[in-house]
């Protein structure tokens, strides 16, 4: 399966997910109701997945459905709508005075940089796909993933694996309420 | 390479590969549809006998042309859109329920492997490398046509039913991805089409007996709850939420969410039978002709037996109460299944490590119902009674004095 045999599917491919992708990302920074702006963040994150589809990460792929639209967009929309925001924005007045200004001065800053990080490395071009050693069929994929993470990131992978298990006891211990407290007062 | 590790393109896509993919889609599109009509006039039907009534019988032998006479004339009623409804997501909602129905569908394999014309074929709309996976993406998708579906309604009550759905078909969804989590130990694959396989040598070979049943439970459980179905319907509770999310929808936007909820209900009874039953596996007479035939009739009649046993549930458990379907999920379900899943995972590598993990995992169970005892210890007031929000419960006496008069 060479990279030429596929190029025009691969084209058609790539120029729809970064179609997705980008659609998805203005329309979170320019759409006014929140539920929409989530619902924009969702076609981006498909963007994203297709896009993993394309260079074989079919498990990233998966894996970014499953727990960015699956969970954790869904939370965000509970959390929209327990608080019942997005019907109507009372919030026009900027909390923070001059953050217009700092955020612009932010992303030049950032866009400079990039420009200047891009300039100066070196570009690999002609490859579609980037995932490594050709990859055989079938979970070969899967299979390299996990013993990535499993031998050579063991430490990473349990120490990240700790510090979320840290944050929902923190987030648990937070969020509960002392009933005994509430009865004596 | 997006096509993986179906054999079919193995050697390159041609005119012919293309066609016979077209074929499948549209064959199974087809027999997918009628299969949906006709469990929603089983389903009626069923329930009716289970409950001394007669059921859909005008139209059709048997009452079989129902379904089609109903979605005749819901194409043809009024499709009201409410003034506080927010136009866009009101009618996307229904299509993000219907499109996640139909996807997973795509990865259920309905037989073995054809020939044809040199091709080999597998009976399945698709097989993807990430595979069984994408059933668990879909049902992450699908929270969204509920959930937005209430909300959009601009309606107090829809809106109460998307929350709790939300809310339970995320929490019931980390149980069902661990025991899929099992279900791929054993197999040694992703692909629907490698689980089929590993269960083929016979019942024994079976999941559901070679995992020892618990994941299997569990993922009914969890799967029912993921489709709101009775006795998980609390989404729908038509006693305290005139009639869940959909209450604002009409027309044909009502009869798609009416389409998707039996679409997923024969979609997981499949996914049940690929993951636990073997799918199409089973005895195949020893006639060349026959040989494909009966996988099919084996993984029809698996499949149906599931359907029926959805159908059973809802005319026969009572609904849960919403505190006990948290409480079921999180604090039985999920300890449960991250505990047989690494049962499994020792017993897969020694089966002296088996035995030490069930000895972890009792050990941990009682650590865990300890907690959960002084957690339950630490809730005020009659527990038989659910806390009102925002307020504090009332003393038993005076509420068994409220509850007396109005039945007196």
């Amino acid at each position: 399966m060479s990279a030429t045999a596929y190029a025009l599917p691969s084209i058609v491919v790539f120029v729809t997910a970064a179609l997705l992708i980008v659609v998805g990302a203005l329309g979170v920074l320019a759409v006014r109701n929140p539920v929409h702006a989530a619902l924009s963040l969702i076609l981006t994150l498909f963007g994203v997945a297709v896009a993993f589809i394309a260079q074989s990460a079919d498990f990233l792929a998966a894996v970014q459905v499953i727990v960015y639209a699956g969970a954790i967009v869904v939370i965000f929309l509970f959390v929209i709508m327990f608080l019942g925001i997005g019907r109507s924005r009372h919030d026009h007045v900027e909390p923070l005075v001059g953050q217009r200004p700092l955020a612009a001065l932010g992303v030049a800053v950032t866009v400079g940089g990039l420009i200047a990080l891009l300039a100066s490395s070196h570009w690999v071009t002609g490859a579609t796909s980037v995932s490594g050693s050709p990859l055989a069929k079938g979970t070969g994929n899967v299979r390299q993933l996990g013993t990535a993470v499993f031998t050579t990131y063991l430490y990473a992978f349990e120490a990240t694996a700790a510090l979320l298990v840290i944050a929902v006891v923190g987030a648990v211990v937070l969020a509960r309420r002392e009933r005994v407290t509430e009865e004596a007062e | 390479m997006i096509a993986g590790a179906d054999p079919l393109f193995a050697h390159g896509v041609t005119g012919v590969v293309i066609l016979i993919v077209l074929i499948k889609v549209v064959v199974g599109f087809a027999v997918w549809m009628g299969a949906v009509t006709m469990m929603i006039w089983f389903e009626r039907k069923a329930i009716s006998d289970m409950q001394s009534r007669i059921g859909p019988q005008r139209w059709g032998p048997f009452g079989l042309l129902q379904t089609l006479a109903d979605g005749i004339k819901l194409f043809f009623k009024e499709d009201l859109v409410p003034a506080e409804a927010d136009r866009f997501v009101f009618k996307l909602a229904p299509y993000l329920s219907l499109v996640p129905a139909l996807v997973t569908f795509a990865i259920v394999p309905l037989g073995g492997t054809l020939h044809i014309a040199g091709h080999a074929v597998q009976l399945q709309v698709a097989n993807p490398p990430m595979g069984i996976l994408v059933m668990l993406a879909m049902s992450g998708i699908s929270v969204y046509g509920v959930m937005l579906a209430g909300w959009a309604s601009g309606s107090k009550y829809p809106m109460i039913s998307s929350v709790r759905a939300s809310a339970q078909m995320i929490s019931y969804e980390a149980a069902l991805g661990i025991t899929v989590v099992t279900v791929i130990l054993v197999s040694h694959s992703l692909t629907t089409h490698g689980i089929v396989l590993a269960q083929g040598q016979g019942i024994w070979h079976w999941n559901v007996i070679r995992l020892g049943v618990v994941p299997f439970v569990i993922f009914w459980m969890a799967i029912t709850a993921e489709l709101n179905r009775p006795p998980f319907d609390v989404v729908e509770a038509e006693s305290e939420l005139v009639g869940g999310f959909n209450t604002e929808y009409s027309s044909i936007r009502f009869a798609l969410f009416y389409m998707a909820e039996f679409m997923n209900t024969i979609t997981m009874s499949a996914i049940i039978v690929t993951l636990f039953f073997g799918g199409p596996a089973g005895w195949v007479p020893p006639v060349a002709h026959l040989r494909w035939v009966f996988p099919i009739l084996w993984f029809l009649a698996k499949t149906g037996v599931f359907a029926f046993c959805y159908v059973w549930f809802r005319a026969a458990l009572p609904r849960l109460r919403y505190d006990q379907v948290m409480d079921l999920g999180w604090k039985r379900l999920i300890p449960l299944s991250l505990g047989w899943m690494l049962i499994v995972a020792g017993f897969l590598v020694a089966p002296g490590w088996g035995f030490v993990m069930a000895a972890a995992v009792v050990l941990a169970s009682v650590v865990l119902a300890v907690a959960f005892e002084r957690g339950a210890s630490r809730v005020t007031g009659p527990e038989s009674v659910l806390e009102p929000v925002g307020r504090r419960p009332l003393p038993e006496d005076r509420l068994r004095a409220l509850t007396d008069r109005e039945e007196g």
